[in-house]
């Protein structure tokens, strides 16, 4: 059996993992574990990327030496011995050469965060870790990103069939000296189910009470204080690296509402509606917003008497609105069965900014303190992904 | 190399070490074995916590080091499952779609080994829609394995769904996956409920997959016939192509003859068209089928059966040929008789074999945490030799048929059928496992000789012939082989009063798991070179020459393989004298520089000299005879 992300070929195995549309490749002989080298590679990639600010094909044609560097100082022997960006600075001697910033594409990792007009400094997050800024002085700034994919399946009555969160918080950290951090999450943030199928439904737990089923956390984590008021303290590595993992089955607000329905009008016609129902608040707004549905193979043409609500729809969904769509389906042959069953489910992708689904918030975020006049920039951001969000007919 | 100390150290502190050694670290924890049963408590406690970390191959390594540790407590073992399963569901989400993928097969390989504890969260197992298609493809196995009295409704609703999923392997994948729950129930109500409705849909590949598993629904359970056969028989065969598909409708045709109305006159359109049938599977069903309807409906199906015949007479493939001959002449020579040939009453198959043997299963469950999981198959299969770690000696021998060149995945066939063979040698399972690689092929006549000649083997040689050796040797093997005795005087003085003359038991039989261990503690008695004659050299065309040869001389072969020129055997020999003792050598052969090495270890060292000599001996005689 081929895998297509491992490969064995002439008693050589091929790794490999894809970042930002670059390849990155490990080879072995040896029979080791999968887990170990691409969790490696993926480092590796996030390595580059603090040195170089952005990881694309420009920038790391640019920095070859450095990259070169890393790449030698990471692996000896074959074997991993830190990829930790702060303890690499003492070992690397070259400097990022940068590329300009300004010439991103616009989906770039800073627009993920564009809330309307109001947008996030684009460069913030694109600043190399290590290069000195131009000037001499550095800008002290931490970010905290609470990034989660939701994935929902609605069955074709419209209830929730299976319903997921995948959040991760994500710190990346500008801050010289490496104080200290206590990082707060809810008071009332309880872990586990005690090992029931975790979809029964449970009427023990408080109304607002935030459930995970499991969360992984990084190696430099203390969890002392966690059991007792949900702190976490660490020292941050230089570098971005995902603070804690959590999974989280409880059942939650959708953000979006989905019905669709296939009426037939004769033998070879059928009506499309589609509504699309934005259940958070007015003053969020979904970005990037695209809905898609597959039609039966043997449909010819598709009219739809409001073409300007389609673009409508593919791109911002203000809270709370209901966005319609209705289409004229013309078929090739004659539709037997249930035509609802010949199209596909209705799948959405999304994001939105400053919105979670589930209600885990940073409550706090504690920089130990310097001097008086210490005052670093926090950023908190929150973000609301589709991972794999269907409705079925 | 671990010893209680050193682990205790390495443990305390494995904190401060960075992400990557402690992996490493954990992979020697896990070689590990404890000494009593709070010491593992001790480490598990030590190394609770690891699993909560970020990085996955650390949790990995972890779930490694308990579960090889509690595989003798049965209860603490369940709770270990019980306790990874969250952070291992965890992982499969929270990665990226690479790193996912290898936990995910980790926990496929978990699911499948201990589905019972895995039943309640069937739900994790649900595919998403826009997964890759691997990910599908596991996270199906996985449904099918969880499948159990209770979320068996509510699992085969799922997977319908899928079956109308645009993807068209994991629709064909979804339907199999419904098909093998049925196989596993006993309650299959539903199941055939829903599978008529795929019958119903309309999708050409969705119609070719219902059939071939409705074929085997009805095989073992013969009571649905009247639901199935209505309606499969509305299905016109036009309308199914595939080969299988075309084959499983034709033999419900001919095994339900006398339900189906039409099926004396669909069978003579498909016959009608023999030419266009190109594929020998089909017309040998074809054959069958329309004997077996000849028999329940003679009048309807004469013309057909004797069109049948007269094509399947002159046909090119020798298969159908054959048979249609056999079928001929059965009936000629008693109808009656050919009925009970035929079409005898059948009782309904309760087990469908296995597509691995168990055996492989658990030693790729050895191998957790590697790649052997991924590719599910143990490592001697696709590492070399020279980089193997762990099994040294299993590994050599599994590696036999590989030659010393390096690994082509591209011949998979003989090497891996070998491969497969060492670790039957010792179990009767040979007819139902198959090798599980890419190709299907079932075990080919060299293979099993192979086999047979490892276990309780009729043996030809007399005994009475070996004490005859034990004084010629000396001459025998200066003379032909030209061996380099360190005085060619001293050994004849030497062998005089030697002990009475080795005999060798003919019947002898080692497991290869007990040579595995012998090889790994005996101490090397006798290291040789030696040289072979030409004639030995020309006779050694392939391994299985030499092991005949040396069968005859009671020295049995556990292992052997290679390619010309190299070629590599173990042997074992047990003396019958008492007390029992094992010779165990190992035999290089390189055809082309016509050189032998040999390295021989003994139970009793003493009586090694003697045996080598007989060994060499028997060897001298090889090409001879």
């Amino acid at each position: 059996m081929i895998v297509v992300r491992s490969l064995n070929l002439d008693g050589v195995n091929y790794f490999h993992v894809k970042v930002a549309g670059l390849l990155f490749v490990a080879t072995t002989r040896i029979n080791l574990s999968p887990s170990l080298v691409l969790e490696l590679l993926q480092r590796i990639a996030r390595v580059i990327k603090d040195y170089l600010g952005v990881l694309n094909e420009d920038s790391l044609r640019k920095n070859f030496v450095l990259v070169y560097e890393l790449l030698d100082e990471v692996i000896d022997f074959g074997y991993a011995q830190t990829t930790s960006t702060e303890v690499l600075k003492s070992y690397i001697f070259n400097e990022p050469i940068m590329v300009d910033a300004a010439r991103l594409p616009p989906l770039g990792p800073a627009s993920m965060f564009m809330q309307g007009t109001k947008r996030m400094p684009g460069t913030a997050v694109t600043k190399s870790v290590v290069a000195n800024e131009p000037g001499g002085r550095k800008r002290e700034e931490i970010f905290v990103d609470i990034i989660e994919k939701i994935s929902v399946t609605f069955s074709s009555s419209g209830y929730i069939l299976t319903s997921e969160i995948d959040g991760t918080i994500q710190m990346k950290s500008y801050l010289t000296g490496n104080p200290e951090i206590r990082l707060a999450l809810n008071e009332d943030l309880a872990i586990g189910r005690g090992g029931r199928s975790v979809y029964d439904y449970c009427s023990s737990a408080g109304a607002g009470a935030v459930m995970l089923d499991d969360c992984n956390f990084h190696e430099s984590v203390h969890l002392d204080s966690f059991d007792v008021d949900r702190t976490l303290s660490l020292v941050p590595p230089d570098g971005e690296f995902p603070v804690m993992n959590y999974r989280i089955t409880q059942e939650f607000k959708p953000p979006f509402r989905v019905n669709a329905l296939i009426e037939e009008a004769g033998a070879f016609k059928a009506e499309v509606i589609l509504k699309v129902r934005a259940e958070f608040s007015s003053n969020i707004t979904a970005n990037t917003v695209v809905v898609q549905m597959p039609l039966p193979k043997y449909t010819t043409r598709l009219d739809d008497t409001h073409k300007k609500k389609v673009d409508e729809l593919s791109r911002v969904i203000v809270g709370g609105s209901e966005h319609t769509l209705r289409a004229k389906l013309t078929f090739s042959q004659e539709s037997h069965a249930n035509i609802m069953k010949e199209a596909g489910p209705v799948t959405m992708n999304f994001t939105i900014p400053m919105y979670n689904a589930s209600r885990l918030q940073v409550r706090y975020l504690q920089i130990a303190k310097r001097s008086k006049t210490y005052n670093p920039y926090r950023w908190v951001r929150y973000v609301t992904q589709a991972n794999s969000y269907v409705a079925r007919l | 190399i671990l010893t209680p100390v050193c682990l205790t150290h390495l443990l305390c502190r494995i904190k401060e070490f960075s992400e990557w050694a402690q992996c490493l670290v954990l992979d020697l924890v896990s070689k590990y074995v404890p000494s009593d049963s709070n010491e593992i408590f001790d480490v598990m406690n030590l190394l609770e916590d690891r699993l909560q970390h970020a990085n996955g191959a650390v949790v990995l390594a972890t779930t490694k080091v308990f579960l090889h540790m509690t595989l003798s407590m049965n209860d603490v073992h369940q709770q270990v499952y019980e306790r990874i399963k969250a952070p291992l569901l965890t992982l499969v989400s929270s990665g990226s779609p690479e790193q996912s993928y290898a936990v995910l097969s980790h926990l496929h390989l978990l699911v499948v080994r201990a589905p019972y504890l895995f039943s309640s969260d069937y739900k994790h197992f649900y595919c998403q829609y826009n997964e890759p298609s691997y990910v599908k493809k596991l996270k199906l196995d996985m449904l099918t394995a969880v499948a159990n009295e209770s979320n068996t409704y509510e699992i085969v609703t799922e997977l319908c769904e899928y079956v109308a999923n645009v993807d068209v392997p994991i629709a064909r994948e979804s339907v199999r996956a419904v098909g093998k729950i049925a196989l596993q129930q006993y309650d299959v109500n539903a199941i055939v409920d829903r599978l008529l409705q795929f019958l119903e849909m309309e999708k050409d590949y969705v119609t070719a997959e219902t059939l071939v598993l409705v074929k085997d629904l009805l095989r073992k359970y013969p009571q649905w016939s009247q639901d199935c056969i209505a309606v499969v028989g509305n299905i016109s065969s036009k309308n199914v192509q595939e080969l299988k598909a075309k084959a499983a409708l034709i033999w419900m045709l001919g095994e339900y003859s006398q339900d189906m109305l039409d099926a004396p006159y669909i069978l003579e359109s498909l016959i009608d068209n023999w030419d266009d049938e190109h594929s020998a599977e089909v017309r040998l069903h074809l054959l069958t089928a329309v004997v077996k309807c000849f028999f329940r409906r003679p009048p309807e199906t004469q013309k057909a059966l004797g069109a049948a015949l007269a094509a399947g007479l002159a046909d090119s493939h020798q298969d159908v040929h054959d048979r249609a001959l056999f079928y001929y002449r059965l009936l000629q020579y008693d109808v009656s008789a050919a009925e009970r040939v035929v079409n005898p009453p059948k009782q309904a198959v309760s087990v469908f074999a296995d597509y691995q043997s168990s055996e492989i299963k658990d030693r790729i469950f050895d191998e957790f945490n590697s790649l052997s999981v991924v590719y599910q198959k143990p490592s001697y299969m696709f590492t070399d030799k020279e980089h193997r770690g762990a099994f040294e000696l299993s590994e050599e021998i599994g590696s036999l048929s590989v030659g010393t060149e390096s690994m082509d995945i591209a011949i998979p066939a003989q090497r891996v059928e070998a491969n497969d063979n060492d670790l039957l040698l010792s179990t009767s399972e040979k007819e139902e496992s198959r090798v599980p690689s890419n190709n299907g092929s079932a075990y080919n006549a060299p293979s099993v000789s192979l086999a047979t000649l490892d276990t309780q083997s009729e043996l030809i040689s007399p005994l009475s012939s070996l004490p005859s050796y034990a004084p010629n040797p000396t001459l025998v093997i200066d003379d032909l082989l030209g061996l380099d005795l360190p005085s060619s005087s001293a050994p004849a003085p030497a062998r005089s009063p030697s002990p009475p003359p080795l005999k060798l038991n003919a019947k002898a039989t080692m497991d290869p798991s007990t040579f595995q261990r012998k090889w790994g503690q005996l101490p090397l008695s006798l290291s040789k070179e030696c040289s072979i004659n030409p004639q030995g050299v020309a006779a050694l065309t392939t391994p299985q020459v030499l092991l005949r040869h040396m069968q005859s001389h009671s020295i049995h072969c556990i292992a052997s393989g290679g390619k010309s020129p190299h070629y590599k055997f173990f042997f074992f020999a047990q003396d019958t004298e008492e007390p029992v003792s094992y010779y165990l050598m190992e035999c290089i052969i390189n055809t082309s520089s016509a050189k032998a090495q040999l390295k021989i270890k003994a139970d009793d060292k003493n009586t090694s000299a003697a045996f080598s000599t007989l060994f060499q001996s028997a060897l001298s005689k090889f090409g001879m005879s």
